[in-house]
């Protein structure tokens, strides 16, 4: 045990041990962080992933906030039930915008990565503001009081120029515009060519959603929210695309 | 002169905090800046008043002042961390315990954070700092270094607390498990760790021991590396100065595998590593034995801080997480298995020779079956990170049931073991109020830990179970909300478990207020507050 013996120099010289612990703990995060970053192959090469609209940015603010994440995941395992119940397994490449990621950890409600399109407006309203009402089992708490909360996008230009800041492609056009974005897309009076045009199907193959989504005359918390709902998973079109399984 | 730069520091302080209130763009960040508003305008009193006062500081003693606090501080989170924990356990199997008329300030999603800070951050930090201050002016027989700074590190980690219990309920959360803070509080958590650092780090460097005891190997490697952990997962961009709302810097998959590196490793390094400084302590002293086996120990301590580093990936098995990665994160949790029974037996055979002590000692019990539990959670963990158990117990129930285990178990016993060894000494008392107490303490606590950590296999296994089968046509045969109906029994049961284990909690604060309220030893105990001469 001689080697054991020479740990005297270690434990008697304080700064050396934090030295050894620091590069001793650093090594394993070095391995497993650093290549995600550079290797090609770690998130897919697909159209129409796009960032999200100034609306649905504001609609994931609110699914944050409120802590969803504790309870809903947005990661689709490639397991056979999984992939029955929910669609498609996740990509990488569908969540690269999420800045944080929202994958979760918990089902204690079902895995939401590809709910977009799948229940109608209506439907959202009705489950956030009593969700026992629609599914007698639920366990969600109430969130009638989002569509109470007005917002007017006020300082979403603020949030779309931070987000650039961390590499999401949002234009001059898109900051410029973000708050007449914002107002659009829950009004499907106003003019939202300019919305369409930006991140719609010229762009990214996909129209953008433009309806009052919470039924209420008001932009409320619950507009943004269900955009949000709305448009998670139905980015990348799986009928022209298939992943490689061997990634 | 130092106390006028202070007092204009403070000053400054208080009037930008007022000043950020009136521009807040979110009731979190105003309510957040009037807290520290007052908390300066406090400190500003208080300092103010002692200006031109002489200052008597007895060298010759310990800081023990700050260890005090951090004791009281340690039983009061832990209680309210309790109570928000079998309240959210109530509104799983009672939702209608999330009240409509709160306006979503009393939903699940917004009290599961407090509960996990409260218990983690609160309960769990409070008792790494008053234990580590306690612990290396023992083992270094030196006063702390940087008079006053230890006191800041406590006032500063509890205000932090309360700036983050606030800003979780009034919406704040930046959405990362276990890091919810929002960006302004991370800066402060930086800040006071840095400080806690220094004081740990100042007062091993003035030691007159000259080896650095083993205890203070893993408090220094928990510090170092929760800091580096702190930084790297919390690095993001503030939306305006005067808001929550910030943007990650990391994305999707990337973010995801910093989170679980932070994540994992919160439990790693926080909840095991700094823990396992206080068992190296506070077992070998409770049971009058010297640690069971020196080498073990330098095993022990260089195997588990590289091993640990590398399990975070565990928890994206069958992610967008690339393989590698992933398949990396589960043999590293499994080799891990070994340095966390290396370190288990080291604490439980220090009781060789002393075994009869568990008959008539139950804080020791205490800490022995602390270690208990800490052996099966590091042997579950590691089965849980293999990929084919993963595939049914990720995401359900048994996750859940798993951490309990490890921090009702562990965490949770070790630092009432802990409590009860400090405060007669703290305060000078000859001993504790009541053993019976502890004992039904002792009781209270492991019957909840084991209804709690059974009701969520059952649950767990059960749900993924449910989700995954198929009939014979293939189609499947439950809907989610079934498995989320059959889950009511457990959820009961495990909302009971945890109201024993707050019932023993709160045992233990009547009687450590009764033994601080006895009388005080004739004869000071253990010569308790003395610095021995070199």
């Amino acid at each position: 045990m001689s080697i054991l013996d020479k740990h005297k120099k270690i434990e008697t010289h304080a700064t050396l041990l934090m030295v050894l612990a620091f590069i001793v703990v650093a090594i394993g995060g070095l391995v497993q962080i650093v290549p995600l970053f550079y290797l090609e192959n770690t998130i897919e090469k697909v159209e129409g992933v796009r960032p999200y609209t100034p609306l649905e940015l504001a609609g994931a603010q609110v699914y944050k906030n409120e802590g969803c994440y504790n309870c809903h995941t947005q990661m689709i395992r490639p397991m056979r039930d999984e992939v029955t119940r929910y669609g498609h397994y996740s990509l990488a490449v569908e969540s690269m915008y999420d800045k944080p990621h929202q994958w979760g950890s918990k089902r204690t409600g079902p895995d939401l990565a590809r709910v977009g399109g799948r229940y109608s407006d209506e439907w959202h309203v009705d489950h956030f503001t009593d969700a026992k009402q629609v599914v007698p089992e639920s366990l969600m708490p109430p969130y009638g009081f989002l569509k109470n909360k007005v917002i007017d996008g006020r300082y979403i230009a603020d949030s779309l120029k931070a987000s650039r800041i961390v590499g999401i492609p949002y234009t001059n056009e898109m900051i410029e515009n973000a708050q007449a974005d914002f107002l659009a897309q829950a009004n499907p009076d106003a003019d939202s060519s300019g919305l369409e045009a930006r991140y719609g199907e010229a762009a990214f193959g996909r129209a953008v959603n433009v309806r009052n989504f919470d039924g209420s005359p008001k932009i409320t918390e619950m507009d943004a929210l269900i955009a949000y709902m709305q448009v998670l998973g139905t980015m990348v079109d799986f009928s022209t695309f298939t992943p490689d399984p061997t990634r | 002169m130092w106390d006028y730069v202070k007092l204009i520091a403070l000053g400054l302080i208080a009037v930008l905090a007022a000043i950020a209130a009136n521009f807040a763009r979110d009731l979190a960040y105003q309510v957040n800046a009037i807290t520290v508003m007052l908390a300066a305008a406090i400190t500003f009193v208080v300092l103010l008043r002692g200006v031109g006062e002489p200052k008597i500081v007895n060298k010759n003693e310990y800081l023990d002042g700050v260890v005090r606090a951090g004791v009281i501080a340690t039983a009061f989170w832990g209680v309210v961390g309790f109570l928000v924990g079998v309240v959210i356990a109530s509104q799983l199997a009672w939702p209608w315990l999330n009240f409509e008329f709160l306006q979503g300030i009393g939903n699940f999603g917004r009290l599961r954070p407090l509960h996990t800070s409260a218990v983690i951050f609160a309960f769990g930090g409070n008792a790494l700092i008053c234990t580590a201050f306690y612990v290396v002016q023992r083992t270094c027989a030196t006063r702390l270094w940087g008079g006053n700074l230890a006191w800041f590190v406590f006032w500063g980690w509890n205000l932090m607390i309360i700036l983050a219990a606030s800003s979780y309920v009034l919406g704040g959360s930046q959405a990362k498990e276990y890091a919810e803070p929002a960006w302004h509080i991370d800066i402060w958590i930086t800040i006071v760790w840095v400080a806690f650092l220094a004081v740990y780090a100042g007062t091993v460097m003035q030691r007159k021991e000259p080896h650095i005891y083993v205890a203070n190997w893993f408090y220094l490697g928990f510090i170092i590396t929760i800091a580096m952990l702190h930084i790297v997962n919390n690095m993001a961009i503030p939306v305006s100065i005067f808001g929550s709302t910030s943007v990650q810097v990391t994305g999707g998959v990337q973010d995801a595998m910093i989170q679980w590196w932070y994540g994992h490793n919160a439990v790693g390094f926080f909840l095991t590593a700094g823990f396992l400084g206080m068992m190296y302590y506070f077992v070998p002293k409770q049971a009058e034995r010297p640690v069971y086996s020196y080498k073990l120990s330098i095993i022990h301590f260089w195997a588990l801080i590289f091993l640990y580093i590398w399990a975070g990936p565990h928890h994206l098995h069958y992610s967008a997480l690339p393989e590698w990665a992933s398949t990396l994160g589960m043999v590293f949790s499994i080799i891990l298995w070994m340095p966390s029974w290396g370190g288990m037996i080291n604490g439980l055979m220090t009781l060789s020779g002393a075994w009869d002590k568990l008959r008539t000692d139950p804080v020791l019990r205490m800490m022995v079956v602390a270690l208990g539990f800490y052996g099966m959670a590091t042997f579950e963990g590691p089965m849980m990170s293999i990929k084919s158990v993963n595939s049914l117990s990720h995401y359900t129930d048994w996750t859940i049931g798993h951490v309990h285990s490890g921090a009702l178990g562990w965490n949770g016993l070790i630092t009432f073991g802990a409590l009860y060894y400090l405060t007669p000494r703290l305060w000078n008392r000859e001993r504790l109020y009541s053993l019976a107490l502890v004992s039904w303490h002792f009781w209270l606590a492991t019957i909840g830990i084991v209804l709690y950590a059974s009701a969520l296999w059952v649950s767990g296994i059960m749900e993924g179970l449910m989700w995954r089968e198929v009939d014979a046509n293939g189609f499947l045969v439950n809907a989610f909300a079934d498995t989320v109906g059959a889950k009511y029994p457990m959820n009961v049961v495990r909302t009971l478990g945890g109201l024993l284990y707050m019932g023993g909690a709160l045992i233990m604060c009547w009687n450590l207020w009764m033994t601080v309220r006895g009388q005080e030893a004739k004869a000071p105990v253990n010569a308790n507050n003395a610095i021995p001469a070199a």
